[in-house]
């Protein structure tokens, strides 16, 4: 009932983060879809033939082109009153004088001289204000939103019909000078480019002055029909400067140069087209939605005079979307698609009897205007506008949830605390939820899944918080709902801020290993501020003998720096595999993270496979290791015995796919489908493996090597094969010890077989190290798949993450203390800790939190053909890039488990000291048993409170990191990186949040798992032996080297030899 | 503990700023183009020497009469010797924990072993002025109830700050502010240089504001 009820408990706090990120995304992230339709020339946009037709001319597509050749002049961020005049001409108020008034003084010169040639508009951006999205609006002609569901995430290219692929289409060529953005957008499109990087925003004139160099040479060369400049310099000057700066003037007068110096070049065939992406804030950012950021200009010039006739309107647009799209409002589209056909008719008919039809005009004109408007409208309706009640909600719901775990995870540590009152805040969810969700099926209204969960969450937070607050605040102050200590709040406060600044988040692989190592180094220092490092023996030198060790050293000081000093070589080793996030220049990735068959050179490839292999074989006898130093890898059991054979045969499966993976495309030709085929094969086995382990694992989970025997086990005699005399005293006293020895042994035997009422004893090996043995053979499994889902060289780092969680586990278990009967707690720095490595790993294993970083070549592993966007697949790549989350979530139930694990060492080093050996032997059952795990389920109570302390630990700490990336994505949603740098941060820490909460639910489950089955076995055991109708008592015995040896001593006395270290003690059963 | 103590600790102090303000104004008048920023390395060395010089001095000064029970001069040379091991030792060792905490490994080893050197004088060169090359007296100062006089107690607060300062020092490095002071290690060695300023100034203050609580046991 306890398990359950924290299992439910927790899973009920990750449904509250759950439906706090829903709702906040739901505010945040604009979707929409992506339509793949192209139009094609030989297809007209309605029915029956254009009355503007092409009438055969050469490059004429729909309709004639009214101008041959076009120059478009991209000024990024060319705000509207940045055209306007130097003295505002608002009656009534003074003239008043800004920098940027003015200064594009060409527009008004030719607008005053050639009125009819010449066209300044306001025009309308949409929001997110962002130069690649305002781009793609510009090209596509839709409107400009974050998440364009539907195409590939790996690269940023349209893929929606754009202006740029019908000018090619129609054989123009597009030449393109300025904003590598472009790039992104449409690679290879232009027949010729002069790109240059956006990245810096301190510079305002290189982009500038690369494209004035190109401009009037390709100008004047006649190779274009379609030219396209995009200058920067405006846009960072606003960045750098903000609009009232003089520097603004400069860059404005620049580009009026430009302009006149274009306008005198133009040809009668040409129409330049000047317009701004965007506007810019008083500050001088863009990004959001406000007024002045809405706000471009739009400037046409012809030599030849403009607009003879009126343009015609399609709605083929929305036609075609709402045809995929589900979210628009029916009753809108409905009245849309009314009044389009009504204004269609209306134009036929205008068209069929044109003679006198002034006003029928003008009332087409009206109602094509009010269609556009009303598409748009529904259009920013469905996708472009953020929601800020939806995102200040979903922030406020995350920090309550944080809160709230703090509050529990508080109160769970204290000894009087209960478990049922858990269960009624998930009653209360689901009774909310239910009559949520009745009240509006009977209302009839439709129903959102993301409001109706976060009512529930609501509704189910409330009236806990509520009590845990009263619980609380009636007894304590408020300044102890802090309770970490400060340095380990300090680094959580730096990671919490880390968030919300785009160059900390672009440099967090680097900032995460940076955190780590500090608090790594911070607990080396505690320990030996503490006095615990360094024995003190050291501390006390001849002078200064005052100095007395807080507590019992349980640890060697050499050992815990020793540790500390490797765990810091792991964390920068692993720092090597590192890939860099697209936008710095000044950095290259690490080239190990390509797979190896796009290596060249036969050599160097066999060495890093030979390499690879290595690190799977070391991975392998480091698993296998340290199961038999706790002596799990004895026992008979299925899982063992899968460790024993299954591994290794996952480590051949994966080694030989590697080789066949790396050098597929050397196979001879007869080979190559049976290549292909293994190529399919192997994964898979190796995945069905791991499986099937897993499944083995929960199915038996107790790895105890059990061995009954009646009366004392017998001691062990060894008689040497002994020919001749003896030669010496030495073989004497060699000897007869050991008939002695067997001498009474016979005796003994003979003299229970007569009594044959001797206690029935039981040994069981490992029960000490039942739980971890369990987690560590779980991860594992799980690491098994993972790594081949990953490139061949980052298995180094898959072996450096077990290396660095096991030192880190060592080092964190010598500070803390084990308190014997109460509860048990899991201090914070042990949970941040193990949280920055997750984080750190994830940078490590070659992830960014980018979408074209993604691992995109996990989907085909073990796949024969290559799929589309499959669940399957979106899982493998998934579980690539969330692999580090995965492992350390499922793993940190091992927080828990590893100080009791070590206790088995602190006895060890106090007994094998040279000169205590004869008084080990003369009394060594004196010396207490380490009861290691056994002591968890000692105390049932407290082991459940501590494994739901844990978990909400390590919620917590997860949680303010997705509340700080949601934060920073709301707070600067007008920032210039939002959509670069915050957005995609807050999706994978949301991501990696669900999956890491997933994981640390398995994992929690697994440990109450075992822990059932350890029940189940001692029960077994019990009721067996009482069937038997004999007094029982029961050895367990904890570390494993005594199970090398094969038998534990129940009755030391009569044996002549020292004991084992860690062998054996006696475990009450109270059945 | 006495006031005269406490002032005695200020002075020396005081002193110690003194020759760190010295090393940024004094190399002005004989190089051309001196700058903490441009000629970074070299205010290095020049503010390394001065620190080293006047804790040298503070410890001739102040403890020539204390030592002078042992004045043998081989004993003398083999513990100047022994320092100058302890120094270069420290050195390495901040080198390597600066690798370790993610500095670049093969490129600018000068930058960062000229860090390490400057850490070190500010950390290392103190503790031997004081405690001599004895490791398990620097050990026992810096755990928990280990001073043993207000000199000692305040190393320990300079030196934290020393730490504190330099690892404070890292966070401008990843910010895109552009300026010339955010390279690697120049941040660094200023919020060396400040947490050990402020370390100086903080520990007379601190022990003077504490002085009915501080009890040392064999003072």
């Amino acid at each position: 009932m306890q398990k359950i009820s924290v299992l439910l408990f927790l899973a009920w706090i990750g449904f509250l983060f759950y439906a706090g990120i829903a709702l906040f995304t739901s505010g945040f992230l604009l979707t929409r879809l992506e339509l793949n339709n192209h139009s094609s020339c030989q297809e007209p946009p309605g029915p029956g033939s254009l009355p503007w037709g092409s009438r055969g001319e050469p490059g004429a597509c729909w309709m004639a082109s009214r101008f041959r050749r076009l120059v478009l002049v991209v000024i990024d961020a060319l705000r509207f009153d940045f055209a306007k005049p130097k003295l505002s001409q608002v009656s009534g108020e003074p003239p008043v004088s800004l920098p940027f008034l003015g200064k594009l003084s060409s527009f008004q010169k030719i607008l005053e001289i050639q009125p009819h040639h010449a066209r300044l508009y306001q025009s309308k951006a949409d929001p997110p204000t962002t130069t690649m999205q305002r781009i793609k609006a510009l090209t596509t002609g839709s409107l400009p939103t974050f998440v364009d569901a539907g195409s590939n995430f790996a690269s940023y290219a349209v893929a929606e019909d754009n202006l740029i692929k019908q000018l090619t289409n129609t054989g123009r060529r597009v030449v393109f000078m300025g904003d590598e953005t472009w790039n992104d957008l449409f690679p290879g499109a232009f027949s010729q480019a002069f790109f240059f990087s956006s990245f810096d925003v301190r510079d305002l004139h290189t982009v500038d002055n690369g494209i004035l160099e190109h401009l009037h040479p390709t100008m004047d060369s006649g190779e274009w029909d379609v030219l396209i400049f995009h200058f920067l310099g405006v846009d960072h000057c606003g960045h750098k400067h903000g609009p009232h700066h003089p520097e603004m003037a400069k860059k404005l007068s620049q580009m009026d140069q430009v302009i006149q110096g274009l306008v005198e070049r133009l040809e009668n065939d040409t129409l330049l087209v000047v317009t701004g992406d965007h506007g810019m804030t008083t500050s001088g950012n863009h990004g959001g939605d406000s007024e002045l950021e809405n706000s471009a200009a739009l400037f046409l010039y012809s030599p030849t005079a403009l607009f003879p006739s009126a343009p015609p309107e399609v709605s083929r647009f929305l036609r075609t979307y709402s045809a995929v799209a589900q979210d628009l409002q029916v009753k809108e589209l409905h009245r849309l698609q009314n009044l389009f056909s009504k204004a269609s008719a209306d134009y036929q008919q205008l068209l069929q009897s044109p003679q006198g039809a002034e006003a029928a005009l003008q009332t087409v004109i009206t109602e094509l205007q009010q269609f556009l408007r009303g598409v748009r409208a529904m259009c920013i309706e469905s996708w472009a506008r953020f929601s800020l009640v939806r995102m200040a909600a979903g922030a406020a719901l995350l920090a309550a949830t944080c809160f709230l775990c703090l509050l529990v995870s508080q109160s769970a540590a204290s000894p009087g605390f209960y478990f049922r009152p858990l269960l009624i805040p998930v009653v209360w969810g689901l009774t909310g939820a239910m009559v949520c969700a009745g009240l509006l099926a009977a209302t009839g209204l439709k129903l959102d899944l993301v409001v109706l969960g976060a009512m529930a969450a609501v509704g189910s937070l409330l009236p806990c918080l509520w009590k845990a607050w009263i619980g609380w605040g009636s007894k304590k102050p408020l300044t102890a709902l802090l309770p970490m200590p400060e340095p380990v709040l300090l680094l959580l406060l730096i990671r919490f801020a880390g968030f919300f600044s785009d160059s900390f988040v672009i440099a967090e692989a680097r900032a995460a290993p940076f955190l780590l190592v500090s608090l790594v180094l911070l607990l080396v220092a505690q320990l030996h501020w503490e006095g615990k490092l360094l024995p003190p023996k050291l501390l006390t030198g001849p002078r200064f003998g005052f100095l007395t060790p807080t507590g019992p050293s349980r640890h060697n000081g050499l050992h815990a720096l020793g540790l500390g000093g490797g765990l810091l070589l792991c964390i920068r080793v692993s720092g090597l595999f590192h890939r860099c996030p697209e936008e710095t220049p000044a950095c290259s990735s690490s080239p190990w993270l390509s797979p190896l068959a796009s290596m060249v050179g036969g050599r160097a490839k066999n060495l890093w496979y030979g390499a690879c292999v290595g690190v799977l074989v070391t991975l392998l006898a480091v698993v296998r290791l340290w199961l038999r130093h706790y002596g799990n890898l004895k026992s008979p059991e299925p899982p063992v015995l899968f460790v024993r054979w299954g591994l290794p045969l996952m480590v051949l499966g994966t080694a030989a796919y590697w080789a066949l993976a790396s050098g597929a495309d050397e196979a001879p030709p007869r080979l190559r489908a049976l290549v292909a085929g293994a190529l399919v094969m192997l994964p898979r086995a190796v995945a069905g493996l791991a499986a099937s382990g897993l499944v083995l694992l929960l199915w038996r989970p107790v790895t105890v090597l059990v061995k009954a025997s009646t009366g004392a086990p017998r001691t062990r005699t060894i008689l040497t094969p002994f020919s001749g005399p003896p030669t010496s005293q030495a073989d004497l006293d060699y000897v007869v010890p050991q008939i002695y020895r067997h001498m009474q042994e016979e005796f003994r035997g003979r003299l229970e077989r007569t009594k044959s009422q001797g206690p029935l004893t039981v040994a069981a090996y490992q029960l000490g190290s039942v739980y971890s043995a369990a987690m560590v053979t779980a991860l594992t499994f799980l690491a098994f798949p993972l790594l081949l889902l990953h490139a061949e060289r980052i298995s180094f780092v898959f072996l450096l993450l077990f290396l660095q969680s096991f030192l880190l586990l060592h080092l964190l278990a010598a500070g803390i203390p084990i308190t014997t009967p109460g509860p048990f707690t899991v201090p914070w720095q042990a949970v941040s800790a193990w949280a920055f490595m997750a984080t750190q790993t994830f940078y490590s294993t070659g992830h960014q939190p980018v979408f074209p970083a993604i691992h995109w070549h996990a989907a085909f592993v073990g796949v024969s053909e290559v799929p589309g966007f499959t669940w399957l697949s979106a899982l493998m790549v998934g579980a690539n890039t969330f692999a580090s989350h995965l492992l350390f979530a499922v793993g940190c139930p091992l927080l828990l488990l590893w100080p009791f694990l070590c206790e088995s060492q602190g006895p060890r080093k106090r007994r094998q000291p040279p000169g205590n050996e004869a008084e080990a032997r003369v009394r060594p059952e004196e010396e207490e048993e380490p009861l290691m795990e056994m002591r968890l389920r000692d105390a049932p109570h407290h082991f459940n409170a501590a494994l739901l302390q844990l978990g909400l630990k390590y919620l917590f700490v997860l949680g303010i990191q997705i509340l700080a990336s949601a934060l920073a994505a709301s707070i600067l949603r007008r920032h210039l990186m939002v959509w670069k740098v915050f957005a995609p941060k807050f999706i994978f820490e949301a991501i990696g949040f669900i999956v890491s909460s997933v994981g640390l639910c398995l994992g929690i489950a697994l440990v109450m798992r075992v822990d059932g089955a350890v029940s189940s076995w001692f029960r077994q055991l019990v009721l067996s032996h009482q069937r038997a109708g004999e007094q029982s008592s029961l050895v367990y015995t904890g570390a494993g080297s005594s199970a090398r040896e094969a038998q534990p001593h129940l009755l030391p006395s009569c044996s002549q030899e020292p004991l084992a270290p860690g062998t054996s003690s006696f475990y009450n059963l109270k059945p | 503990m006495k006031d005269t103590d406490i002032k005695r600790l200020l002075y020396a102090h005081l002193l110690c700023i003194f020759s760190i303000i010295l090393s940024i104004f004094i190399p002005s008048f004989f190089l051309e183009n001196f700058s903490i920023l441009e000629t970074h390395l070299t205010w290095l060395c020049i503010c390394s020497v001065f620190v080293t010089a006047v804790n040298l001095i503070l410890y001739l000064v102040v403890k020539s009469n204390v030592s002078s029970k042992r004045s043998s001069l081989s004993y003398k040379v083999t513990r100047f010797l022994k320092c100058c091991i302890y120094l270069l030792m420290s050195c390495f060792s901040f080198h390597v924990i600066f690798v370790l905490y993610g500095a670049p490994l093969i490129e600018l080893v000068l930058e960062t072993f000229l860090l390490a050197v400057i850490l070190s004088t500010f950390t290392t060169v103190p503790c031997l002025c004081l405690l001599g090359p004895n490791f398990k007296a620097w050990l026992r100062v810096f755990s928990r109830n280990g001073v043993t006089s207000i000199w000692e107690n305040s190393l320990q607060i300079t030196t934290i700050s020393s730490f504190i300062g330099t690892w404070l020092g890292a966070f401008p490095i990843p910010l895109d502010w552009g300026r010339p002071w955010q390279e690697w290690p120049i941040s660094c060695t200023l919020g060396a240089t400040f947490g050990y300023v402020a370390g100086l100034v903080i520990s007379p203050l601190w022990i003077y504001w504490n002085r009915k609580k501080l009890t040392y046991k064999s003072n």
